[in-house]
């Protein structure tokens, strides 16, 4: 299927995609994809996207999935499990998306309109950085970066989660932080002597 | 009863009304909660959009923790920490490579972990281990006539289904009908996706598909609605005026942790189950409740 890619980074994401599916678990099961659309059918948020999960697969046999990774498809995945629990062919749909979105990172492939990967970026920081996910900080980040309306669209529902003691300024730590990159670092280096 | 007990960052800020009234519940039904040594996030969905493997280790972190903590089951609340943790497990059981990758980085940080940790629901132990009997027996104010919405959320049962079905889940509906409420068992929206983190990156997506399961609640006239989950539970209950501002509806639908909701139906205070902090009042809920 490789040929039908034509551009080099065409190639290139086909390459890798295929690799990382196979290795997945399950990951061979995209081979006998029927085309049934009930991934689509069931997906809350297949109306808005570019491509529905049927025709994510479909892109892939055709050496397109670089289109895939280009379009706001990926970015709109909740990760809510519905395709994959009703897949016929159990077909880890969610899975190919965060495959999908790591390829879409990976090679800063961003559709413009696409604030999820940002927010992605700034979750894991805080992790590495406390070992805990500080809501308060994430979001602060994420309005000054981002979006500078969402404070006024929230304003309402920020000071009464403020006044009600939802929302701690101050983050949390937990004694092990280091071992969160100590982790990440270990497999870093896994992944670079496989390639 | 005794259980490891696993919190998630949401219960340190906007879902700690979920962990403060966990705490009360299990106090009040007998079931002791340890509280898992130095924890971290469990990864969300977050950290499987980097590496897969970052995700895997990272949440197989606590569930190392947890083995050598004791020989306890881990207990969580939040529905995306429960799948995270359980679909580590389900992984490394599945691939060879994961197990050994996972191990690999655990090792580089001097952890241990097999993959055998049983990681529960909370309402699975509940349900499960406590019992609906056990339960209703200590019922105070019984919840009769409170027309409850069981909200169960996506990652309650999918993907992994171990304790109920992906597709029609009872546990929650059960669990209210033995506390005597009104529960509306043919809620449609009941797995229907809330959009998640999506209310911070695509608002306009996320306020539509809550628009969908709030106008489904209204519909079979709910009184409040109930979460098992703190992400859920802020977009269906905080996220309200925005909704009414995109559908020009009228929404002011009391959301409640179903821990809450249980807690004042074993007589325990409302402040103890911090209901003074939901964002929607549910003083009409908590006048409902006979006494």
């Amino acid at each position: 299927m490789t040929e039908l890619a034509t551009t080099p980074q065409a190639k290139e994401l086909h390459r890798r995609f295929t690799e990382d599916v196979m290795s997945m678990p399950a990951g061979e099961k995209i081979k006998i994809c029927q085309q049934c659309g009930t991934c689509t059918g069931s997906c809350p948020t297949s109306s808005m996207m570019d491509y529905g999960p049927r025709e994510v697969i479909a892109a892939f046999r055709a050496g397109m999935i670089d289109k895939v990774v280009k379009s706001n498809t990926i970015w709109l995945c909740t990760s809510c499990y519905s395709c994959t629990v009703r897949c016929p062919a159990g077909i880890k749909i969610t899975d190919l998306m965060y495959e999908l979105k790591r390829l879409g990172i990976k090679y800063d492939l961003l559709p413009k309109d696409t604030r999820n990967p940002a927010m992605t970026r700034y979750f894991i920081d805080n992790v590495l950085k406390y070992g805990r996910n500080h809501e308060v900080g994430l979001m602060a980040r994420f309005m000054l970066a981002k979006d500078w309306s969402m404070p006024f669209n929230f304003a309402g529902l920020g000071i009464k989660l403020f006044t009600s003691g939802r929302l701690p300024l101050l983050p949390k730590q937990i004694r092990g932080k280091e071992e969160i990159a100590k982790m990440t670092a270990y497999l870093d280096a896994q992944e670079a002597k496989l390639q | 009863m005794r259980y490891l007990y696993y919190p998630g960052c949401s219960a340190e800020s906007t879902g700690m009304a979920y962990d403060i009234s966990t705490r009360a519940l299990m106090e009040k039904l007998g079931v002791e909660l340890v509280e898992l040594d130095d924890w971290n996030c469990c990864g969300a969905t977050s950290y499987f959009s980097v590496r897969e493997l970052d995700s895997f280790a990272i949440a197989a972190r606590n569930l190392a923790i947890a083995q050598q903590q004791g020989d306890e089951d881990l207990c969580v609340i939040c529905n995306a920490c429960y799948t995270t943790l359980a679909k580590t497990n389900r992984y490394m059981a599945d691939s060879p490579h994961v197990r050994e990758q996972v191990q690999g980085a655990l090792k580089a940080v001097g952890r241990r972990y097999d993959g055998t940790k049983p990681v529960r629901h909370i309402m699975d132990v509940l349900v499960n281990d406590v019992g609906l009997e056990a339960i209703s027996e200590k019922v105070a104010r019984r919840l009769t006539g409170i027309k409850v919405a069981p909200y169960y959320g996506c990652q309650y049962s999918r993907p992994i289904g171990s304790f109920d079905d992906t597709e029609d889940p009872q546990t929650m509906d059960r669990f209210f009908e033995a506390l005597g409420a009104d529960v509306l068992t043919d809620f449609p929206a009941k797995l229907k996706c809330c959009g998640g983190m999506m209310m911070l990156t695509n608002a306009t997506g996320a306020v539509r598909l809550c628009h969908e399961i709030l106008k489904s609640a209204e519909d079979l006239g709910a009184d409040v609605i109930v979460a098992a989950c703190p992400l859920c539970e802020m977009n269906l209950e905080g996220y309200q005026p925005n909704v009414n501002k995109a559908y020009g509806t009228h929404f002011h639908i009391p959301v409640m942790y179903f821990t809450q909701l249980a807690g004042l139906a074993l007589g325990i205070d409302p402040k103890q189950l911090a209901i003074d902090k939901q964002v929607v009042s549910c003083a009409p809920v908590l006048a409902a409740i006979p006494a």
